[in-house]
């Protein structure tokens, strides 16, 4: 299983190459070797749907036992099937819509690495490891909604989308930090999710937190209300994009956490209903919001919304087979009619579904492709769409009491408004007259009309006949999230569905019959809907918006505050910060006191040598005269010398002499020719700054008082005196240290010289040219 | 005796960080030569609170004769006054150019670049 994540991510690295070399042909390569993997997963169909998953670890950090542990069970086998097999078709669909685009490559390496990643998602056993690869899903998919970078709204749609599903992430990440604690495990790359406690999480007072994090990060993915809104806009992205990242995969990674953690989780009151009522909430509002768009693909995203809404409704539930099955028939249809949409809009050269009319006399098989997918859709027999609407319903009922006839209203509901939008966008432009006819409009070559057409049949055989591995695929898809075989046969025939007939079949053929009669009554319906959504303005994606501009403008406001170009008031920031922090650290030891040094004796020549330190260090400040403040400047460098001779350390000594001297000549010679030593400031501003400079004084005092009275190890210099001469062959200590134990220190030191004096050579000798000087 | 050195410490820092906030540029250079004699003497006096003789060995010995000095502050202390010695060199040839490109050395007036950027 590594191996196939691991083959996609070398393909991505080489379809750059090959598409240069042998052009767009080259999709056709990587299409079949995704075609060949999606085979190689359902070779192992037998094994998993047998009820026997496959878990493969690959070594990691053999020494501390950690490992990638890769799971297929019917639940990853799923998705491990729709994510190669319709990326196989997607990317086969691409080499013809994109052919011509000079970014073919990009587009496959990234759309390549976003399978790999997902893969990976839907693989890993181990809770940071899914992490990394579900952020990986977050970074392809915004590269590949802003694949056409040069527009702006697609840069700001990748960037909404990052930014909604990227914080999502980061609450995900401490959820599953916090889970894994809860459960008493410990939080390395090792932990799988299998070793999730479900009593442990239950009996924690984590819990609650835990399951918050987690929802929000999982419904952010999966665009379930409140965080809507980016999936609609990132169909920026091309086509392809759309069929495969934002119906049939990527937004189901947030539907795929919450299964793979529903057998943890399920015993949590919260987390189940939470699941039905966004889940209710999120179906009935893109049902509705996809019923208010005529373009493409705008209603297909609503109303992949709506069907994300269902799918964790009911996970929430408790209705395993029916979230299997409609989560199988939605990816089939939705990719097909996102593929097809995109082949429409080139042809017609509009995306507006009312203004198309007739397009289904030129594109001769697509159109078939549309019907078919769009039946699947509104949920009409055969087609595998009408069992999974029918479970829904059914599992609606299941719920009892005021629950049941709630959801029951609501799905019915939603189903109606999705026939309508299946007949808007499958129907109307291919079937139906309307104002715009592309002329000389012919069908699209091969590769992009024969993956649609395949899903769409698929829906349609699978919905004839359930028996040929649908059924032991719910039923094992079930069983992963049952955490046990589930109770009930899963019955998907159509016989069963259809006859006796029974509340799920009367409603079902209800919202049919409404659906065409909103159809029909579309104008005034609409009207109604305009008026009706006219909150909107208040809604989620304002929200957002406002939080991004007001965040903008603090950091606008704080950036003109903070960095206003001069110099004093950076240093005046960084000292009060320094200030502060320090003499807060200090507040906080207890008994400051008792590390107070000794006073000790004091000798006269101590006092002289303090007190010329002192008088020196003040006037340096106080005198007018460049001259006077270099003298008093230099009378502390000698202080300080004559105390390293005092105090055993005569190298030091000898250097602070010399480099005393240098600085008086060099400051004499260069300064002579400088105006006179002005006074800029004014009396107010030369106060601030003397209480600043007292404070940051106050703080170097007390902390050097500290550090003197607490020495807490015993000094390695100890080792470095008793080495010297045995092991560095030097006898003067702080020589050895210099040139042997802290060589390459030294080395840095040298260089930092090199460069001080390169800076000071360039200074002297370069001038700007006669040109620059004439243009000034 | 080195209690009152901690005070001369304190004492230098205070004085460099009120040269830095002045306007001239000279005026800041002396700052930055304050600011690295309190870091040298901070260091020296922290580490080595004992007067003692320089740490040297004497030929045919293995040790240093005790107390000696801790040399590891003055191994640090000698490279810190090298370096400040290659700042303060850089910055004082810095304020000559400066001055005579800007013909000022108000530092006030030298905040175009940052503005230009906002």
């Amino acid at each position: 299983m590594h191996t196939t994540v691991l083959i996609l991510l070398l393909l991505a690295a080489l379809a750059p190459m090959g598409v240069r070399v042998i052009g767009k042909s080259a999709g056709l390569i990587i299409a079949t070797v995704s075609l060949a993997i999606t085979g190689w997963y359902a070779s192992r169909f037998g094994i998993v749907t047998a009820g026997a998953p496959i878990l493969e670890t690959m070594s990691w950090v053999p020494s501390l036992g950690v490992g990638v542990e890769f799971l297929l069970d019917g639940l990853s086998l799923t998705f491990a099937l729709l994510i190669c097999g319709i990326g196989g078709l997607v990317l086969l669909y691409t080499s013809s819509y994109l052919g011509d685009s000079p970014g073919l490559g990009r587009f496959y390496a990234t759309l390549l690495t976003f399978m790999a990643s997902m893969l990976g998602l839907v693989l890993a056993n181990n809770l940071i490891v899914m992490f990394i690869f579900w952020e990986l899903t977050s970074i392809t998919s915004f590269l590949l909604i802003g694949f056409d970078f040069h527009r702006e709204s697609a840069r700001r749609c990748a960037w909404q989308a990052l930014v909604v599903t990227g914080l999502g992430g980061l609450c995900l990440l401490a959820g599953i930090i916090l889970l894994a604690i809860a459960s008493g495990g410990s939080t390395g790359p090792e932990f799988a999710i299998r070793e999730l406690d479900p009593g442990a999480i239950l009996d924690s007072p984590l819990a609650g937190a835990s399951v918050i994090l987690t929802l929000i990060g999982c419904f952010s993915k999966s665009a379930i209300v409140p965080f809507h809104f980016w999936l609609p806009n990132a169909m920026e992205a091309p086509s392809p994009v759309s069929a495969l990242l934002h119906s049939a995969t990527m937004v189901k990674a947030g539907v795929y956490l919450i299964a793979r953690l529903e057998p943890t989780l399920n015993e949590q009151r919260f987390w189940s209903d939470s699941l039905v009522a966004f889940g209710a909430t999120t179906m009935l509002l893109g049902a509705a919001l996809a019923t208010r768009h005529v373009a493409f693909k705008k209603l297909l995203a609503y109303s992949t919304v709506s069907s994300l809404g269902i799918l964790v409704m009911l996970i929430g539930l408790g209705a395993y087979a029916a979230a299997a099955t409609y989560l199988i028939a939605h990816a089939l249809f939705k990719a097909c009619l996102f593929l097809v949409a995109g082949t429409a809009t080139h042809i017609a050269g509009t995306k507006d579904t009312e203004a198309i009319g007739h397009l289904g006399r030129s594109m001769k098989i697509s159109r078939w492709s549309a019907l078919l997918g769009g039946l699947s859709l509104a949920g009409v027999a055969p087609f595998i769409g009408f069992a999974g609407k029918e479970l829904t319903i059914k599992s609606g009922l299941n719920a009892g009491g005021l629950e049941a006839i709630l959801l029951a209203i609501a799905i019915g509901l939603a189903a109606a408004l999705t026939v309508f939008a299946s007949i808007q966008v499958a129907f109307k432009p291919f079937f139906m007259p309307g104002p715009h006819k592309p002329e000389h409009a012919q069908e699209a070559t091969w590769p992009e009309w024969l993956g649609p057409i395949i899903l769409a049949t698929l829906g349609l055989v699978l919905g004839l006949a359930p028996f040929l591995g649908m059924v032991p695929l719910v039923e094992s898809f079930g069983a992963s999230l049952a955490g046990a075989p589930l109770a009930d046969d899963v019955t998907l025939g159509l016989g069963y569905l259809l006859w006796p007939p029974s509340i799920p079949l009367g409603i079902s053929v209800l919202a049919v019959v409404i659906g065409i009669g909103l159809f029909m009554g579309r104008s005034p319906y609409r009207s109604l809907l305009a008026k009706t959504f006219a909150w909107d303005r208040f809604g989620p994606e304002r929200t957002y918006d406002r939080l991004v501009g007001t965040t903008l403008a603090s950091a606008q406001v704080l950036t003109n505050a903070l960095q206003n170009g001069s110099l004093r008031s950076y240093t005046r920031i960084i000292v009060l910060t320094a200030t502060a922090c320090v003499a807060l650290a200090t507040l906080r030891i207890d008994a400051v006191a008792s590390y107070l040094p000794s006073f000790g004796a004091l000798t006269p020549f101590d006092v002289m040598l303090a007190l010329t330190i002192a008088a020196s260090a003040v006037s340096a400040t106080m005198i007018r005269s460049r001259l006077g403040a270099i003298a008093a400047l230099s009378g502390i460098g000698f202080a300080i010398a004559v105390y390293f001779v005092l105090h055993g350390a005569p190298d030091l000594a000898g250097t602070q002499f010399a480099v005393e001297t240098l600085i008086v000549i060099i400051f004499v010679l260069v300064t002579h020719r400088l105006p006179r030593f002005a006074r800029y400031t004014t009396n107010l501003s030369r106060s601030i700054d003397i209480v600043i400079a007292l404070g940051l004084g106050s703080v170097v005092t007390t902390l050097t008082l500290l550090a003197m009275g607490s020495t807490v190890a015993s000094p390695v210099s100890d080792f470095q005196a008793a080495e010297a001469v045995p092991s560095a062959y030097g006898r003067n200590v702080i020589n050895v240290i210099l040139v042997d134990y802290r060589a390459i220190d030294t080395l840095g030191e040298v260089f930092v010289l090199a460069v001080a004096a390169i800076g000071v050579f360039t200074l002297l000798t370069i001038r700007p040219s006669r040109e620059a000087e004439a243009t000034r | 005796m080195n209690i009152i050195l901690a005070f001369c410490c304190g004492l230098l820092a205070a004085t460099g960080t009120y040269m830095l906030l002045r306007r001239s540029f000279v005026k800041l250079v002396i700052g930055l030569a304050l600011l690295s004699h309190a870091a040298n003497l901070l260091i020296y006096i922290v580490a080595s609170p004992l007067l003692g003789r320089p740490p040297l060995v004497r030929a045919g010995e293995t040790q240093p004769p005790a107390p000696f000095a801790d040399p590891l502050p003055g191994a640090l202390i000698l490279t810190a006054i090298v370096i400040s010695f290659g700042v303060v060199a850089f910055t004082i040839v810095l304020i000559k150019r400066t001055y005579e490109e800007i013909g000022t050395d108000d530092l006030d007036q030298m905040t175009s670049t940052d503005r230009d950027l906002c």
